[in-house]
């Protein structure tokens, strides 16, 4: 075994090595016993880094390519393996790195809770699944860990169960996911039955030979059952309602999770199988990632409570990754992948920040009633959480598009990448960046609404703002390198020192080779440059007014929003975005409802009629049949017929015990007539 | 290789029976007729140390048996030799894991039936005769010899579904009863047709494999090979069950008492689709090839018609229930893929067919072992009251949640048995599962696409019943619950165990079964070929 795979294995295994510790022996330790899984996860984390190190020498190239047999029955055989480029080494970082500042923050978020252990015990679990997603070199192993990543994730948003809504989110991720994961399997079915192989490589390789003859229809369906599982894992139109209400777990949980890492799951495997799938497959992956990026966006203006805006940006900056790959920008989406981890991680974090003060103030003062989380009770935070403050500006800046901060350089390449498509294709795509630059400008505006709302103006409520201070250390420092690692030097110096160049050591080092069922690269590429330009000059515009509009209604209050909402609602716009579109209660009605109604008819169906009425039947009917022939048995047969018999006999041996008169003549007389009978017969014949 | 090991396997439960029946006598004095203390315990013992050593005895066998070496441990004897019929047992790669299945649920089954009360002598006897009729059922070789002891486990699960179990369980009994006689006649029939129709007339299935293919004749104008596969698949459709001869069991679950459930679910459910394997497809190949996609649609509406039934029920145990018959439609599914002329495709689907056999009896013995320990907790075991409960203030309401904060054992527990059953990865029902869904696949596309619906439908019933009994607020009338002893763990940890190990290393169970599968698979392909698809 090489050092190399050792470390692989160990990556993956540690976190799993923390989860069985803290569900063993987790409760009898106590609180301490997290210091074992912040040791694993920091030895994970520097395992990911040596890989990382690696990743320049050879951009492009497998540092790690290995399987083994799991079963076979001869020629059916399943491997497992490894495969680490520089996308799956950068992953490992990203993962890593959220996944040990959430353990670190979490120490503190979490003190307290009474089932404090078995909390970092499925941060393992879900740390194990999500690298095992990342380093797997199969489609079937991805789906293993796939699924695992989801059970991890329902038992995390299910964390506090006591609350009914918790429970219900729980499921509802893990439902709302399953749908997605049917049509990744038959998409891995299609792909098996076609290529004999589960091996991602392989595939592509055999693609690229020209496995899929004809039209490649056979292949795009393939790559969008697949996609299927993206869409459902990283939360796109139409499955994307059970993220919003994932907030519903810890927010360490939303910040690692349901931010950074398995949302991000469905763009890394899209950016993993990108070489197979066809222009129209890929059509199809732009739109989904177009409706999305702008669907979620509106909705994130009107919200009030400060995680679900973040969840729904959430939504939309994933709706963007996805975007960026159907559009052939695949490195600038999974750029973006990066950088948002860094910068969502940071906004959860800090909100997370925010909810854990307010949740104390409101514990101090007795008040079991107001909600910690809506922003509508907060205000004028900046003067009490400083450093909360601070790193969540920082977040939503990098977030809304601005220079000097990493979301301008990935973000700004996604824009190109559409407006590019567009050159390209004409026709309907313009939707693309209409979608890309309206989402914009809309993601800078409700991230400074939030900023406004939350940390400026005077606060809404001042008995609880009295008891408001800044998180301790545990908490503050994540926060801290996470806003740091959302500047955009980072990500460019040395190779670049200039803001608007977001070619710097990074993109070379995701830079992979060029071999695609679906696009010519070169074109791609010339159109991508000569669409830069011109994409961030108008990125920047509208990030500009985004913010601006922020200002002047939340800061400055020069407009009144509240009129402002009514004159809008009047076209019921308002309450679409406030309503999600009403999309949940569209689902109710025309899908879960009658659903749950037809299984009960199905059942009544199954029991009350089929088998009550149907089956027993038969056995109503033989027990018919039995009495009846019970019937004609006894009172027929028997009584009629055998006795009819005994009857006669009495009958006729009453009659003819008349002849039996004892005298002797008569039976003389008797005799004679029979042999003269007897004789008479015998001469006759 | 001559040894009696299978035939001390399948009559030590016998002889564990009539050392009670005489040791009763003993220790109870000729006048005690009730059950003392004293002779429940004689009883229990008996039963567990009887069944504990046909464990050890099946785990040897396990260990001593030779993947590629055939029919292995045979003991062939005479028996009524002018019907040349014979005393022949064997093992394969197809009979072993269900043996070891079967001894396995069997001391479990003991294990968890340590409250019962009432006839103690008559129970235990009963369940240790059921043991050696099932094990007779997957060791004979002589078709005979199987219809004997087929017939044979009727008689005990009828008492014990009938006297030992719930309120229903007369009619439940005689329902289960009926059913399955009907079957047996139609098998009956069927196995006389074989034996006429083969020269030498005989019941060896082995043998018959041979002599079977030359069977040729009509029957009122019908081809008798297909009357006689469709006879036998109908028998032992009812055993799975298949949709439409599944009702009788939801209710023979619901109302037998819990060992009884699990070796109904574990081990009876899995003698159809054994006795497919082992007589219809060797001795009718070429049937099977006609019958290959109404078995795979078969399956399709078992996993989808099964699934959305079990998310109507409001009874925990009628839910399990009728996930058995969901999770049997796999095994269909799987089956029918043998006809597949992908090689990779057959293999997956037979192999995850024979595993999802074992996978779902380790499963649902599971499940229905935790259904019992919350039964005797509480003595209820509805997810809501139904609307006409005998309580009127509870009718139609939910009756637990929040259970998961006052027994962490337990619904961990039932979180893994719940997890494994909607099939997910790192338990053993995804293998098989996958597995199956794969085999499928290779042939009928659309129908398996269509099967692929399980995933959701199983996830939904296992997750809403999860959260309905487990999580939310917790409910006030349950407090003080005591979490599971010793013994309800002694019960479902070593399943637990077989789930995770069969999960994580598939190979264990795959490198016994499928040499003697893929040798099936050949076989049946060859001797279709032979025979010519009519």
């Amino acid at each position: 075994m090489t050092p190399t795979l050792m470390f692989a294995l160990a990556i993956l295994f540690l976190p799993l090595l923390s989860f069985a510790f803290q569900i063993f022996f987790g409760s009898k330790i106590g609180r301490a016993a997290h210091w074992f899984s912040l040791a694993a996860l920091g030895v994970t984390l520097s395992l990911a880094l040596s890989f990382f190190a690696n990743i320049f020498i050879t951009p492009g190239y497998a540092l790690l390519d290995v399987s083994a047999v799991w079963f076979s029955s001869g020629s059916f055989t399943v491997e497992l393996g490894i495969y680490i480029d520089n996308i799956a080494a950068v992953m490992l970082v990203v993962v890593s790195t959220i996944s040990f500042l959430v353990h670190i923050y979490s120490t503190e978020y979490m003190r307290g809770d009474p089932r404090y252990t078995r909390y970092f015990g499925y941060l393992g679990l879900f740390t194990f699944s999500m690298n095992g997603i990342v380093l797997a070199n199969s489609l079937l192993m991805m789906y293993v860990f796939w699924e695992l990543v989801g059970i991890s994730s329902y038992l995390l948003i299910g964390f506090w169960f006591e609350k009914q809504s918790a429970a219900s989110a729980g499921m509802k991720a893990f439902l709302t996911n399953r749908v997605g994961d049917i049509g990744m399997f038959i998409g891995i079915l299609l792909l098996f039955m076609q290529l004999g192989t589960f091996n991602i490589q392989a595939i592509a390789e055999q693609v690229e030979f020209g496995a899929f003859d004809g039209t490649g229809l056979l292949l795009t369906i393939a790559g969008i059952m697949v996609f299927m599982g993206a869409i459902g894992k990283s939360a796109q139109f139409p499955l994307h309602i059970w993220l919003p209400d994932a907030m519903e777990g810890p927010t360490p949980v939303s910040a690692l999770i349901h931010a950074a890492t398995m949302v991000a799951a469905g763009v890394y495997m899209t950016v993993r199988i990108f070489a197979f799938l066809t222009p129209a497959a890929l059509e199809f992956v732009a739109v989904i990632g177009g409706i999305t990026a702008l669907m979620a966006a509106i909705i994130a203006i009107t919200q009030v409570d400060i995680k679900r805006v973040l969840a729904y940006s959430t939504v939309s900056q994933l709706g963007y990754m996805v975007m960026a790959l159907g559009v052939g920008a695949f490195q600038a989406g999974f750029f973006h992948l990066t950088t948002h981890a860094m910068f969502k991680a940071c906004l959860f974090l800090a909100s997370g920040s925010v909810i854990h003060s307010m949740h104390h103030a409101l514990h101090k003062i007795d008040d079991h009633s107001t909600d910690p989380q809506d922003m509508r009770n907060m205000g004028g935070l900046r003067k009490k959480m400083p450093i909360t403050y601070i790193s969540m500006v920082v977040a939503s800046l990098s977030i809304s598009g601005i220079p000097f901060f990493t979301g301008f350089l990935s973000k700004d390449a996604i824009l190109a990448g559409t407006l590019a498509y567009y050159h390209l294709h004409h026709g309907w795509t313009i939707f693309l960046p209409i979608s890309g630059f309206g989402a914009a400008i809309i993601t800078a505006f409700y991230m400074f609404r939030l900023i406004f709302m939350t940390f400026h103006g005077e606060p809404a409520r001042k008995d609880i703002h009295e008891h408001l201070h800044e998180t301790p250390g545990a908490m503050t420092t994540p926060l801290i390198i996470l806003s740091v690692l959302s500047l955009a030097f980072v990500f460019t110096i040395p190779s670049t020192v200039n803001p608007f160049n977001s070619q710097g050591w990074f993109t070379s080092a995701i830079h992979t080779g060029e071999n695609f069922a679906g696009l010519d690269m070169e074109v791609v590429g010339e159109a991508l440059h000569h669409a830069h330009e011109p994409a961030m000059m108008i990125s920047l515009t509208v990030a500009a007014l985004g913010i601006l509009a922020a200002l002047l209604f939340y800061l400055f209050k020069v407009v009144d929003v509240e009129k402002l909402t009514r004159r809008v609602n009047k076209l019921g716009l308002y309450n679409l975005s406030f309503h999600k579109f009403y999309i949940d209660e569209i689902y109710d009605a025309v899908l879960y409802r009658p659903f749950f109604w037809y299984t009960k008819v199905v059942a009544k169906f199954d029991w009350e009629l089929y088998d009550q009425k149907f089956i027993d039947w038969w056995g109503w009917l033989t027990l018919k049949i039995s009495d009846w022939s019970g019937y004609s048995d006894y009172t027929w047969l028997d009584q009629k017929v055998v006795d009819g018999f005994g009857k006669a006999t009495r009958y006729f041996g009453k009659e003819l015990r008349l002849s039996q008169s004892g005298v002797i003549q008569n039976y003389i007389l008797g005799g004679v007539i029979g042999i003269l009978s007897i004789f008479i017969l015998f001469q006759a014949f | 290789m001559s040894s009696h090991i299978l035939s001390l396997l399948i009559f030590i439960p016998a002889a564990g029976a009539l050392l009670m029946l005489i040791g009763h006598r003993f220790i109870s004095g000729n006048e005690a007729s009730e059950d003392s203390g004293k002779t429940a315990d004689f009883h229990k013992w008996i039963a567990a140390v009887f069944t504990g050593f046909q464990l050890l005895l099946s785990v040897w066998l396990w260990l001593s048996y030779v993947p590629n070496g055939g029919i292995q441990f045979q003991e062939h004897h005479a028996w009524i030799q002018s019907f040349n019929i014979e005393y022949f047992l064997g093992v394969d790669g197809l009979s072993l894991p269900l043996i070891v299945l079967t001894a396995l649920l069997s001391f479990i089954g003991v294990v968890s039936s340590w409250n019962i009360k009432k006839s103690v002598l008559g129970y235990f006897s009963l369940l240790l005769l059921l043991d050696t009729a099932m094990m007779g059922v997957f060791c004979s070789l002589d078709f005979f010899l199987f219809y004997v002891f087929w017939e044979l486990m009727l008689l005990p699960m009828y008492f014990l579904i009938g006297i030992w179990g719930g309120p229903q369980r007369m009619y439940a009994a005689i329902k289960f009863f009926l059913y399955t006689l009907l079957g047996s006649v139609l098998m009956l029939l069927a196995m006389l047709a074989l034996y006429f129709y083969t020269e030498p007339h005989s019941f060896n299935l082995i043998a018959m494999i041979q002599s079977g293919a030359a069977i040729r004749d009509t029957f009122w104008g019908m081809d008798i090979r297909m009357l006689i596969f469709v006879a036998l698949f109908i028998g032992f459709a009812i055993k799975v069950p298949i949709v439409p001869f599944h009702t009788w069991l939801p209710l023979a679950h619901v109302e037998a008492p819990t060992a009884v459930s699990v070796i109904l679910a574990g081990v009876l459910l899995k003698m159809g689709t054994y006795g497919l394997l082992r007589i219809n497809y060797p001795l009718l190949p070429d049937q099977v090839y006609i019958f290959a996609w109404s078995i795979a649609l078969l399956g399709v509406i078992n996993i989808i018609w099964g699934a959305l039934n079990a998310i109507a029920q409001i009874d925990l145990k009628k839910m399990v229930a009728y996930s058995s018959v969901s999770h049997m439609g796999y095994v269909l599914l799987g089956m029918a893929a043998v006809v597949s002329t992908s090689a990779a495709g057959s293999q997956a689907g037979i192999n995850g067919a024979v595993m999802q056999m074992f996978n779902h009896g380790t499963i649902t013995a599971m499940l229905f072992l935790l259904v019992g320990v919350i039964y005797e907790k509480v003595h209820h075991r509805y997810i809501f009251f139904p609307k006409d409960y005998k309580d009127p203030e509870l009718a139609g309401k939910l009756a637990f949640g929040g259970l998961a904060g006052q027994l962490p054992i337990y619904s961990g527990f039932v979180a893994l048995a719940f997890f494994a059953g909607l099939g997910l990865p790192a338990l053993s029902g995804f293998i098989s599962e996958a597995m199956c869904f794969i085999g499928g696949f290779s042939v009928f596309r659309t129908l398996t696409i269509i099967g692929t619906l399980g995933i959701l439908l199983n996830a939904i019933y296992f997750l809403r019943s999860y959260m309905h009994i487990f999580l939310g607020p917790v409910s006030n009338a349950y407090k003080g619950l005591k979490d599971m002893n010793g013994r309800e763990l002694l019960t479902i940890v070593p399943l637990a165990i077989i789930v995770i190990a069969l999960g994580v290393y598939p190979k264990l169970m795959l490198d016994v079964i499928s040499p003697t599968m893929n040798s099936l698979i050949k076989l049946v392909q060859s001797m279709a070929m032979m025979v010519g698809i009519n």
